[in-house]
């Protein structure tokens, strides 16, 4: 059996986490090829739905990354994502679905390290979940 | 297209635009017209139809069936346009965005172990069992719009009512969605897998009579199933007609008090026919005070499968409170959770309209009863 290759998606705010992607990557800093990065204007911006329907099409993890909290750059919609995150929680929890395969990390730009770092932990995480639909959980 | 034509009569149109007069939806959005979608397959405009952002605005609701001089089975025309436009890859602008359309979906994975019975952790419920109680997607509504509304409530008092008639349910750990929403919006392959886990659990329970709380999920399991489940003679009923019965042969009773009116969902009334049944147990509760619109001539709660929600659609919800709430009635009951989150949204959003004009109590029939059992 091959080794399992998780799909991980990120959402990034264009503001803060995105622009720490970027430093991750022009600082060379390595990170696993697994994760997707999908570029939103706010973490406010990403609607539950969004989680669900990478979920459902078959990603073994979701990240919603935005500024930190009081950095926004609409002052509050990582705080709407955070009262999101809570009710994907729950979803998650009657779903059956480890609520370790969704994430919510504040990343600044400045915080390259920080990204790749993450990613490295998000993704041996979902390795040794195993697959989203590679049943009991 | 012209399978679907023939199949729902559509070919005996007479383009009198009955439908159009009578439908709630093109009364406010004069971009939808019923008898113009008509004229269209029948002209074999095909990629016309698809295309068209409107054809997700019907509610299937059926108040126009009841008008067509040439009983065109209008709601399950539309459930084919749909499918045939789903097949070419369109869908429809989903409210929540298609969240719980995607919950659904994530539903037809074989192996999903779910964990959605802490509600009946107090209650007396069991694996198998002569009467299997159908939650439906209670558990998730109560995730998702715990803000305004507790739609769990109905699953606990489903069961408190049934354990005070002796009657012990079981319940499905791994319950999946009926399927209703995708099959309203033409993901038909997604429900003949949800359809097929559902049969087959249901059998293993050994059950000879399923309740439902909501009458999308009776719909579908009575008429959208009967080819898995004929064979096997099992009832399919709704939770009005099992508390309406028992008050008929296990002399159940409640305490009387207030004034209700009754919002009439569109799956029990128009699609299945059954009026009497909850206001027989409205009755026993206390006062009956009907809305003008009301038994086939009910108005809609306004969204139908999660399929589409906007300014028409609250505009419906806000007329019907102040229908309701003119009764003079202290409660508005409906028997459908979906109808109960759809109204309840309405007054929980800021709406254009005074306060004093909504602001009336909006109950499930289930809560009201389990909350009036006599002697409990
Ligand atoms: S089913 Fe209801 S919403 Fe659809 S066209 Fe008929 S009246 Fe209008
Ligand atoms: S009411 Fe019936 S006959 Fe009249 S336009 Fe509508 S579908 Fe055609
Ligand atoms: S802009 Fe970064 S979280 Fe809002």
């Amino acid at each position: 059996m091959t080794e399992f290759d998780p799909r991980i998606i990120a959402f990034c705010c264009n503001w803060c986490s995105y622009v720490g992607a970027d430093l991750a990557g022009t600082s060379r800093l390595q990170y696993p090829h697994n994760v997707r990065i999908i570029r939103t204007m706010c973490s406010g911006q990403v609607f539950p739905s969004y989680i669900l329907k990478a979920l459902e099409l078959g990603a073994d993890g979701v990240m919603i990354a935005g500024c930190h909290i009081g950095d926004c750059h609409y002052v509050s919609g990582n705080k709407k994502a955070e009262e999101r995150f809570r009710m994907l929680l729950g979803i998650m929890k009657t779903l059956g679905l480890d609520a370790r395969r969704i994430r919510l990390e504040w990343i600044s730009a400045s915080e390259g390290v920080k990204f790749a770092n993450t990613i490295k932990e998000f993704a041996r995480e979902i390795k040794e979940l195993g697959p989203r639909n590679g049943g009991k959980e | 297209m012209k399978q679907i034509i023939r199949n729902t009569k559509a070919y005996y149109c007479v383009e009198c635009g009955k439908c159009t007069g009578s439908c709630p939806v093109a009364r406010g959005n004069e971009f939808f017209s019923p008898r113009l979608i008509v004229e269209r397959a029948l002209s074999g405009m095909k990629q016309d139809i698809e295309g068209d952002r409107e054809l997700w605005a019907c509610l299937t609701c059926e108040a126009c069936s009841k008008k067509c001089p040439s009983t065109v089975k209008y709601s399950e025309f539309i459930r084919g346009m749909r499918k045939m436009a789903f097949d070419s890859g369109f869908t429809s602008r989903c409210s929540q965005g298609g969240l719980l359309h995607s919950i659904q979906r994530i539903h037809s994975i074989k192996d999903l172990v779910q964990d959605r019975l802490d509600w009946a952790k107090d209650l007396k419920t069991s694996k198998k069992g002569e009467v299997l109680y159908f939650t439906g997607c209670l558990p998730y509504f109560e995730n998702l719009f715990s803000a305004f509304v507790s739609p769990i409530e109905i699953a606990k008092s489903t069961v408190k009512i049934l354990n005070f008639a002796g009657i012990v349910p079981a319940i499905l750990q791994n319950e999946r969605c009926c399927g209703h929403d995708l099959l309203w919006t033409g993901d038909s392959e997604t429900f003949q897998k949800l359809a097929r886990l559902n049969t087959e659990m249901i059998k293993e329970s050994g059950a000879s009579r399923v309740v439902t709380s909501c009458p999308e999920c009776l719909r579908t399991l009575k008429l959208d199933y009967a080819d898995l489940l004929e064979s096997t003679g099992i009832e399919i009923m709704h939770i009005s007609e099992l508390i309406s019965s028992l008050m008929k042969n296990n002399g159940i009773k409640f305490n009387r008090s207030g004034i209700m009116t009754y919002h009439d969902p569109c799956r029990l009334g128009r699609h299945l026919g059954i009026y009497d049944a909850p206001r027989d147990v409205i009755k026993s509760m206390g006062e009956l005070v009907e809305m003008g619109n009301h038994m086939a001539e009910s108005s809609c709660c306004g969204v139908s499968a999660w399929a589409t929600c906007e300014s028409m659609s609250k505009q419906m919800q806000v007329n019907r409170l102040i229908e309701a709430k003119s009764t003079g009635s202290d409660t508005l009951i409906t028997s459908c959770p979906k109808c109960l989150i759809h109204l309840k949204c309405a007054v929980h959003n800021q709406i254009p309209v005074e306060k004093e004009k909504v602001d009336i109590r909006i109950e499930d029939l289930a809560v009201a009863a389990g909350k009036a059992l006599a002697g409990d």
